[in-house]
């Protein structure tokens, strides 16, 4: 009965101070965090730190027996076999230097961390082998939203990075450390369009694009630009995701507009089905695609519906140059198959950069990445690779048409 | 009007697959309440055991109507024997455990499934050899049908109606409904419940792995995470045509592969996986029995 | 006489209960912060690698403790955390990429930078918790194993749609968001999480939450309304998911409706049930130990060539139910390890009773 009492006595006296001491705690913390982050330390900060001691870092390590390249790429994932035979290309032309003498008397060392085709993790594998392995160039990636989600950080550390196969042209505007050997998506929508116009002298298209898939977007969007201009007309324009595995729907709605070609900007995982469908279908017309193309699963997989179908692609076996024919048959001899162009160009971005090496004067990473822009005319397997202002490689493509499980050289398209 | 038929035709060809998907589904949730989230990737194990038998057994090398005989039995045993580890292993003890656990148990089933998948065969698509090619044509014109859709069709509606003949004509049938009515009183009249959920696992599984086998056929690229889909677009139609109730399921899938047809012809394909979600919460928000379904009431 | 005494007495108690909740609560608090505050100065000499892992880390704390509301606290299985956390990152990348195309110079102003940064994340949270509610209203009507696959329906939904959106990029992806994040942001964002959910858990919505999860028609005759409770917990776990997901995209600095698919779902669902769903210091330990885990654990993937890390957490996922479903801590917090005298002077509950949660 007294504490009921007394208790308001307390607490009127207390009051204040007990609001002011619970929500203190309240007020602390919120000053107190914006005062740390107001003032806040941002990884640049430590990132233009540990850059000055990686370019320091370089010429000790220029001094030590090893110069070691990092790879980044989808070793598992849906689109490993892209990443397997950039992997293969890459492993096949570092064994090659290291055997005729290395660069400047040391041997190359091949660091490769499998990104499972997430663009997380391949940010993440890259931070690993700047700041951990301490590599001096980087190569990679295949997809171009994962060399998106790479280039920034090689940036940052000025580590020079030469991407295979990335086409989308917003790679290499990353910065100036940021290359590619390849040819870009404005270029590979041109061709195929080119090619349809003047060799199947076709007027009429469809087209049936990815839309999870940006290459496939960006590439139906050039070939469509090109065609138009050239006076064609694109009748129909259809999509699909990746991972679907029934196109039937929009491949009844194209053969309805009865187009004399159809566009097929994807990968090997769809395109295949599609073929067969559209065989199902009654669909006779060709097909036209792009390096997404190129891997040995699209023959099995589409199998005789694949047939008459062309895509452009970065080199032809068939090509009776020297230096190619050399790559396929020391590639055979080593891997047991024949290489596809991914293979070829994971081959020439590794000697793209042991040339540049070969041909710096200086130690530091600006050195290389200076002569790496510098390379003229490099005699690679996917053609003579000039690096432009842009960092892109200007190259010519090949136009492969599939008859029977072969890839048959059909033309080349310059730029 | 061409294209309309083209449409119904694919329409009805996708459904059935998803109906013998969700057959295992309705059949499993009728007896323990629970869904299986792992059926989906028991679908997988079919379509995978399919190809390594075709691949051990050389299968391909003759096509025939027998050697896809010999496909799907192989892959509805191999899938049977999955379904029965699946619940001895990981469900059997937690039918007394709260509804959330189990559910957490089924989500981490479904994933190993899915990523020892890709440790074991790969993550990238896979070729299904071609082991019958029919020389049938069913084609008029414009309207091409592929002879294999039609087999497919036969075949789903031939194990559903032996499915309909075990429930509703065998003794083993009558247990099940009996375990699905209540599952305490059911042990009581002496029904060994336990090996009834056994083979409703089975059952259904092997079901699953049929559908496996016939999908590889039709659209011949597998790879480990096909299942994840179909198997949540056949619990839609599970839940579509009633829980439980097994002819509901197959209208309910005929219904949902239908609707994604005709939605990606007529619209686009944008949102077709989408669909399938829009209906179960409208199903869900207004005939949660789904159209067929039984109201049972909560006990408090 | 009697009465004086008690009056001293109880005086002392009050006293001693009162000061107690004030002073000790601030405590632990205090002593956090500063060895935030000192970690942060210290961070510039940390290798890059390790830098990110533990920004990785305190993003994935703020995502397991803002789910372990939804899942844990409420009882409510969603799946769908990653659509979340990826609305609130498009969005804050969106309102950043704009400024820095317009006027730059506005970001790089040290404070105004910070603040308009703040407000990036606040938007992107808000824009999360409106998503929240949109797909809370329909969905929290349906009991567990539906919900869970309505969720996760809604989590594809989510991707699909961003994946269509060409002005956040579509499925090019978003890049050269600005490098804003960083390791003080990111610990100070755990802190407030953690405080906000401990307090709320702690109060009258909370216990409507614990009621809703123990037995939902019992709570709506206790005057709880369910539906609105759990629409109440989603909402708030869906503002710092999405918050989390700002201080993701630019740290990432790269987004790709990819990297929200199920999988990353799954990975906070992990963390959630490991550490105990119910228990806000597990979801932090759980977070911590599996985002270094994931990272301790490539050099077998690179010997083995295989990625083994989601099989086994997927295993631990089924081992933990079979064997300890209440995960590492079930309901108990850390308070609860210490010897019961540290124990309330520390939260200022008075050793005589005992309040578990």
């Amino acid at each position: 009965m007294n504490t009921v009492g007394l208790n308001p006595l307390h607490k009127q006296s207390q009051g204040v101070g007990l609001f002011i001491y619970k929500h203190c705690v309240t007020f602390l913390i919120a000053t107190t965090c914006a005062i740390s982050t107001l003032t806040g330390c941002t990884k640049k900060d430590s990132a233009s730190l540990s850059s000055s001691e990686a370019s320091s870092a370089q010429a000790p390590q220029a001094a030590t027996e090893v110069i070691k390249i990092g790879e980044v790429g989808s070793m598992t994932g849906s689109e490993a076999t892209f990443g397997n035979s950039t992997h293969q290309g890459i492993a096949l032309a570092i064994q090659e230097i290291n055997a005729s003498g290395g660069v400047k008397g040391k041997k190359l060392e091949l660091i490769s961390i499998d990104d499972q085709g997430k663009p997380e993790e391949a940010a993440t594998a890259v931070t690993k082998l700047i700041s951990q392995d301490q590599v001096t160039a980087i190569l990679g990636e295949v997809s171009s939203s994962r060399s998106l989600a790479m280039a920034p950080i090689a940036q940052n550390f000025k580590v020079p990075m030469i991407s295979p196969s990335s086409t989308n042209p917003k790679v290499t505007e990353q910065g100036d450390y940021i290359f590619r050997v390849c040819f870009i998506d404005p270029f590979q929508g041109t061709v195929m369009a080119k090619f349809a116009q003047e060799q199947l002298k076709a007027k009429k298209v469809a087209i049936l694009r990815d839309v999870r898939n940006d290459y496939s977007i960006g590439l139906a969007s050039f070939f469509a630009e090109t065609f138009k201009k050239g006076g064609g007309e694109i009748v129909i324009e259809q999509s699909y995701s990746a991972g679907d595995i029934d196109f039937k729907s929009q491949l009844t709605a194209i053969r309805s507009k009865n187009p004399e070609a159809i566009f097929v900007p994807g990968y090997y995982t769809e395109v295949g089905l599609i073929a067969r469908q559209a065989k199902e279908l009654g669909i006779q017309v060709p097909l036209l695609g792009g390096d997404g193309w190129d891997s040995p699963k699209l023959k099995e997989i589409g199998g005789d519906a694949m047939n008459q179908s062309y895509f452009s692609n970065h080199y032809s076996t068939e090509d009776q140059s020297p230096v190619v024919q050399n790559f396929i048959s020391k590639f055979k001899e080593t891997y047991h198959s024949t290489p596809d162009s991914l293979a070829a160009m994971g081959y020439d971005a590794a000697r793209v950069i042991a040339d540049a090496m070969k041909r710096t004067t200086g130690t530091t990473s600006k050195d290389l990445r200076d002569a790496i822009a510098a390379t003229q005319n490099f005699e690679g397997v996917t053609g003579k690779i000039t690096i432009d202002t842009l960092r892109n490689a200007v190259k010519s493509a090949v136009v492969l048409k599939v008859e029977n499980g072969a890839y048959k050289y059909q033309t080349t398209i310059h730029p | 009007m061409i294209e309309f038929m083209q449409h119904l035709i694919n329409g009805l060809s996708l459904g059935s697959i998803y109906a013998l998907i969700a057959l295992g589904y309705t059949m499993v949730f009728g007896i323990l309440q629970l869904i299986n989230f792992a059926h989906g990737d028991v679908y997988m194990l079919g379509a995978f055991t399919g190809m390594y038998t075709i691949r051990v057994f050389h299968l391909n090398d003759h096509p025939s109507f027998s050697s896809l005989m010999i496909t799907l039995l192989a892959a509805m045993i191999g899938c049977a024997t999955v379904g029965y580890a699946i619940e001895r292993l990981a469900y059997r003890r937690l039918r007394k455990s709260p509804r959330i656990n189990v559910l957490i148990t089924a989500v981490g089933v479904s994933l190993f499934l899915e990523f020892s998948g890709q440790l074991i065969f790969g993550s990238d698509p896979k070729f299904f050899p071609q082991i019958y090619t029919p020389q049938l044509n069913f084609s008029a014109g414009e309207l091409r049908l592929n002879p294999l859709q039609v087999i497919v069709f036969a075949i789903s509606l031939i194990l559903m109606g032996v499915l309909q003949f075990i429930i509703f004509r065998t003794r083993l049938g009558r247990a099940m409904r009996a375990v699905s009515f209540n599952h305490d009183l059911a042990s009581l009249m002496g029904i060994p419940t336990d090996r009834v959920i056994s083979y409703t696992f089975m059952l259904g599984s092997a079901m699953a792995g049929a559908a496996g086998v016939l999908v590889g056929i039709i659209y011949p690229k597998i790879d480990p995470l096909m299942g994840t889909l179909p198997g949540l677009k056949a619990f839609v139609a599970a839940v579509l045509g009633g829980v439980g109730n097994v002819t509901g399921a197959v209208i309910g899938a005929l219904t949902l592969g239908l609707a994604e047809e005709f939605l990606v012809g007529y619209w686009t394909p944008t949102y077709r996986d989408a669909l399938a979600f829009a209906i179960l919460i409208l199903i869900l928000l207004f005939k949660p029995t789904g159209l067929f379904g039984v109201r049972r009431s909560e006990k408090v | 006489m009697y009465a004086e005494t008690t009056d001293i007495q109880d005086q002392s108690v009050i006293q001693k209960t009162q000061k107690k909740s004030g002073i000790q609560t601030l405590g632990p608090w205090a002593v956090v912060l500063s060895l935030i505050w000192i970690a942060h100065f210290l961070s510039p000499a940390l290798d890059p690698y390790y830098f990110s892992i533990l920004i990785y880390a305190g993003i994935n704390i703020v995502l397991a403790v803002s789910l372990n509301l939804v899942n844990g606290f409420t009882g409510q299985f969603s799946m769908g955390h990653a659509g979340f956390m990826s609305i609130g990152g498009y969005t804050a990348a969106f309102l950043t990429t704009t400024l820095q195309i317009h006027s730059p110079a506005l970001l790089q102003d040290p404070i105004l930078g910070r603040l308009i940064f703040f407000g990036a994340l606040w938007m992107g949270g808000l824009v999360a918790s409106l998503a929240g509610y949109l797909v809370g209203l329909p969905s929290l009507r349906l009991k567990g194993d539906y919900l869970a696959i309505v969720t996760l329906g809604f989590g594809e939904i989510i991707r699909v749609i961003l994946l269509n959106i060409d002005a956040v990029g579509g499925a090019r992806g978003m890049p050269n968001i600005p490098l804003l994040t960083d390791f003080g942001l990111v610990y100070s964002l755990v802190l407030l999480v953690t405080f906000v959910i401990w307090r709320l858990i702690r109060s009258a919505h909370g216990r409507a939450f614990l009621s809703v999860r123990e037995d939902e028609i019992a709570a709506e005759a206790m005057g709880v309304n369910p539906t609105r409770a759990k629409v109440r917990a989603f909402v708030i776990g869906a503002f710092f998911a999405g918050v989390a997901g700002g201080l993701f995209a630019h740290n990432l600095r790269y987004l790709n409706p990819q990297t929200f698919d199920f999988n990353r779902s799954f990975e906070i669902i992990i963390m959630v049930v490991l550490g105990g769903m119910g228990s806000i210091t597990g979801s932090i330990v759980a977070a911590l130990f599996l985002t270094i885990i994931r990272e301790a654990l490539r050099p077998l993937q690179q010997i083995t060539g295989l990625d083994l890390r989601m099989v086994i957490y997927s295993l631990m996922l089924i081992t933990l139910m079979l064997t300890r479903p209440n995960g590492l801590f079930g309901t108990r917090e850390l308070p609860d390890f210490l010897p019961k005298k540290l124990r309330s002077r520390l939260t200022g509950t008075s050793y005589t009773e005992e309040v578990k949660v």
